[in-house]
């Protein structure tokens, strides 16, 4: 057996809720896969695991697709950005990026909002540091992070007020409800 | 850049993976394949068949035994990190783990991938160096334990033979309370290879003697290396300012590092004492203040 002639495998993606059954070979990335199926929210960005545009939810963690094997996610879960929410229908936490002004070019928007889903899951109440920390593997050139940060706050805040817990932890954010677009959260969040 | 073309193969036995590598030309095991994929994108490594180990339980997860902590060799850098075993007994990889590329690829890598690729800036091998870890290989031929001190051979080289597998970590546990501290310099705070990393264990008396002492440093070498010449500069004196300094001023002459794309030759030997420095000065803190 050598590299020469690579044959194709059928194997099964579950994405954002739908069931794909795909053929393709061994050397192909999770990345190129969605990307073929037409999923053109996940972003080819450097293919070297360095720039989180290509970020999913693979079995609900957040990694970077360019350095997954199509067939290593064979049968899994995958929730791509547009599997969280449309525009018609967003979710939270990608209304609280649009709310905060945390999208620019909007290249690393998607893999940013599914690595704030993957933080807010596991901790619904971050410090800054650790949203900082939840994000240090999405590269974004436009923003300065700054807006980012403050939108995934702003989301938690939300989501907590929502479920009727109040916020002692993040003193940066401010619900901002109150002004329907460009709401601010206000602080010191750098 | 797209992959080079390979074979796939996905074994669910440990014995069927084994059997691939001892009767295949050519062929490489990838687990989270953050690092292997990296690498056959720029053609530094083009492998003809990857053995997929992500089928293989056995090789998945923390057991805590009596006298050691058995790692198996897929267990993500992410799952280290929140492992309760790890954080209580070994809180020094912990740390190491904290510091380790971003939580996207912490999601991935695998700590028998970081060990096995070899490289000299691998943030593994300093903790398990100090740590005393044993790595476990296993082939068609057989079992063998090869201490951290003797696994790593050269840039990218280790003692792994190609029939060869890392299926586990294997971390002795000593009831002498060991009191440590992780440094890593990159070229920012997150997602980085390091340009140098130390990693250090002290066992201090109630009176301040430094009964044991183990320094290991990353990135500054052909390999991670452990530092008898710092070890020999504290072990049975009072822990104090000037032998911390001396052990610090010992890995910098110890060290070889290369000049490349992060960091010059000097500087890694100027910044790799100050990490070893800082290093000591944190696990000795309560002691010498």
């Amino acid at each position: 057996m050598g590299g020469a002639d690579v044959s194709e495998r059928k194997i099964t993606l579950r994405v954002n809720g739908r069931t794909h059954e795909v053929s393709l070979p061994g050397h192909r990335t999770l990345l190129e896969a969605l990307r073929d199926l037409g999923h053109t929210d996940v972003k080819n960005g450097c293919e070297k695991g360095d720039c989180g545009a290509c970020t999913v939810l693979l079995n609900g963690r957040a990694v970077n697709s360019c350095l997954v094997l199509a067939w290593q996610a064979d049968g899994a879960t995958i929730v791509t950005n547009s599997g969280l929410g449309t525009a018609d229908d967003p979710h939270p936490i990608q209304t609280a990026f649009a709310d905060a002004g945390a999208v620019q070019c909007g290249f690393c928007t998607p893999g940013l909002v599914l690595s704030a889903k993957a933080l807010l899951d596991a901790n619904p109440n971050p410090t800054e540091a650790e949203i900082r920390e939840a994000i240090s593997g999405n590269l974004c050139r436009c923003t300065g992070y700054s807006q980012i940060v403050e939108a995934v706050r702003l989301a938690a805040v939300r989501s907590l007020k929502g479920s009727g817990e109040a916020s002692h932890r993040g003193q940066s954010a401010t619900d901002g409800s109150h002004s329907p677009s460009g709401s601010r959260v206000t602080g010191e969040v750098q | 850049m797209t992959l080079p073309k390979f074979d796939l193969l996905q074994p669910s036995t440990l014995g069927e993976a084994l059997e691939i590598l001892s009767t295949t030309q050519n062929a490489q095991p990838i687990a989270g394949g953050t690092a292997l994929l990296v690498e056959m994108r720029g053609r530094k490594a083009e492998p003809g068949v990857l053995v997929d180990l992500g089928r293989l339980g056995d090789l998945h997860g923390v057991a805590p035994a009596a006298n050691e902590l058995v790692i198996g060799a897929t267990t993500t850098i992410a799952e280290l990190l929140k492992n309760p075993h790890v954080t209580e007994r070994a809180s020094i990889l912990r740390d190491a783990c904290s510091t380790f590329a971003s939580p996207l690829v912490r999601n991935r890598a695998t700590i028998g991938g970081n060990v096995a690729q070899g490289s000299p800036a691998g943030d593994m091998a300093p903790a398990l160096l100090v740590l005393d870890a044993s790595i476990e290989l296993r082939s068609v031929r057989g079992k063998r334990l090869v201490r951290a001190v003797d696994f790593w051979k050269g840039p990218r080289k280790t003692t792994r033979k190609s029939d060869e597998m890392v299926v586990s970590i294997r971390i002795p546990l000593s009831q002498t309370p060991w009191l440590s501290s992780w440094k890593k310099l990159g070229l920012r705070k997150a997602d980085a290879i390091s340009v140098a990393s130390a990693a250090v264990r002290l066992s201090l008396t109630a009176d301040g003697k430094c009964e044991g002492a183990r320094v290991a440093v990353g990135a500054v070498a052909p390999t991670p290396l452990r530092l008898a010449k710092s070890e020999n500069a504290l072990v049975g004196k009072p822990i104090s300012r000037e032998a911390i300094a001396q052990a610090a001023a010992a890995a910098a002459a110890s060290s070889v590092p290369i000049n490349d794309v992060r960091a010059s030759v000097d500087y890694r030997r100027r910044v790799v004492e100050v990490l070893v420095r800082r290093a000591l000065m944190e696990a000795a803190w309560e002691v010498l203040t």
